[in-house]
């Protein structure tokens, strides 16, 4: 594994373990930690949290008509292996996967200019998510956010004024951060980005906002 | 395609030998870091690890109701208090326990208590029923038939869980509620709960090297 240098904030994983995450910030968080032991560590950490809290509840008791139903459920069900989950391909770890039909081939990129294309991933509404694909050298629209941005590299690199992201990194930009990330070198960049407001464009790329759906 | 099964008795005999061993030392080591007694002690002496082992190799019924006994109550608590009425825990309750039953190959006792395990299988589901949403899980870190967890890691996790039990329960009142409730879904992401007191840079440590052991077992394949 490459050496991650940004990661998830102890509020992100907490809120992925408590489970009070918009989806799209559970997916984001998901890919991260997919690629990142440390990030997988601290959730898992804080999980235990979840399941002594789990432990110590007061019990409610359950009816024997649930343990029968249980037991007949599990009467019809095989064993379920971790191979039956997609492998993982180079770019995207299986969580993404999952939402962009199997493979980034299968991804409906829609151009935004300067080469610059995004794919808007299905999930609640609370927050968006989206695939950014960025040529290399070319730098994203000025931008600032009424509310979080969440930015994972896929493939690639960015830099911007916080620091140089490579495959695996997260920059967690909150609404008082207007940048201009510029995909790195001689590879052509693909990020999964989160927001959990609508971006705000300066200049010209702002009249454009409503039709690209940024 | 399992090529565990062979070696079931021999692992049950050894698992048995060192967890009650592993008890011995826990149950030392809790009592001089932090005076609880015993009784306050949330595993009730039962090596639930042991219990799931049974349920992946031997598909053990007896077992899956064991564990079904212990945590199927817990569950439904969980699932009521997050706003679910006693019908719909139930429904959720049998979904959660059947889950155990089919995924059991991927519980790894030295990442997770099986508290822990089925609290995270049970909390998917609740973002499932309530919310009706999918919930993105991290791709899947297994040991595979060839390799298998190492003992220590797992005796050290739960040991570690042990600590963490114990740390919850000595928590101021106000403190520990905020706990609950952050994991019961009463509170939003913003206003999550404060972990601080809380053993929880070891627990980390302890999961990252198994994570480690995971990896290194992974690329010799």
């Amino acid at each position: 594994m490459t050496t991650i240098q940004h990661h998830l904030t102890d509020e992100l994983i907490m809120g992925y373990s408590a489970g009070t995450l918009p989806e799209a910030v559970n997916l984001i968080v998901a890919t991260h930690v997919s690629l990142c032991d440390e990030c997988r560590a601290a959730v898992e950490a804080v999980d235990a949290v979840g399941g002594a809290v789990l432990e110590q509840t007061d019990s409610v008791e359950v009816s024997d008509a649930c343990l029968d139903g249980a037991l007949a459920m599990i009467r019809g069900l095989s064993m379920d292996f971790a191979e039956a989950r997609p492998k993982s391909d180079p770019v995207a770890p299986a969580p993404l996967l999952d939402y962009i039909g199997g493979s980034l081939d299968d991804v409906k990129w829609r151009p935004l200019g300067m080469g610059v294309k995004q794919a808007i991933l299905e999930t609640s509404p609370e927050a968006t998510a989206r695939l950014l694909y960025i040529p290399a050298g070319t730098a994203m629209p000025d931008h600032g956010h009424r509310g979080l941005e969440l930015t994972l590299v896929l493939k690639g690199a960015f830099k911007d004024d916080e620091g140089y992201f490579g495959r695996g990194d997260i920059e967690i930009a909150n609404a008082d951060l207007h940048h201009t990330p510029i995909a790195d070198g001689t590879e052509d960049c693909i990020c999964l980005a989160v927001t959990d407001a609508p971006l705000r464009l300066k200049g010209l790329a702002r009249l454009a906002q409503p039709f690209l759906k940024i | 395609m399992f090529g565990v099964i062979d070696s079931v008795e021999a692992r049950d005999a050894s698992s048995i030998a060192t967890s009650s061993l592993g008890r011995h030392v826990l149950a030392h080591g809790c009592d001089k870091a932090t005076g609880v007694t015993p009784k306050q002690r949330n595993d009730d002496g039962v090596d639930w690890a042991g219990v799931l082992v049974r349920i992946r190799d031997d598909r053990d019924e007896k077992a899956f109701i064991e564990v079904f006994r212990h945590f199927a109550p817990r569950v439904k608590a969980f699932l009521m208090r997050s706003g679910a009425d006693s019908a719909q825990a139930e429904e959720c309750v049998q979904e959660v326990m059947a889950t155990v039953w089919q995924k059991a190959a991927l519980f790894d006792p030295s990442r997770a208590s099986v508290a822990t395990w089925i609290f995270t299988i049970a909390r998917n589901r609740r973002i499932d029923a309530l919310r009706k949403q999918k919930r993105p899980e991290p791709e899947d870190l297994t040991w595979g038939p060839e390799a298998e967890p190492d003992q220590e890691d797992r005796l050290s996790l739960q040991q570690e869980n042990e600590h963490l039990g114990e740390a919850i329960a000595s928590l101021p009142e106000k403190q520990r509620e905020l706990i609950e409730k952050a994991y019961f879904g009463d509170l939003s992401h913003s206003e999550i709960a404060d972990m601080t007191g809380l053993p929880l840079g070891t627990i980390k440590s302890r999961i990252r090297l198994a994570l480690e052991r995971l990896r290194h077992a992974m690329d010799r394949k």
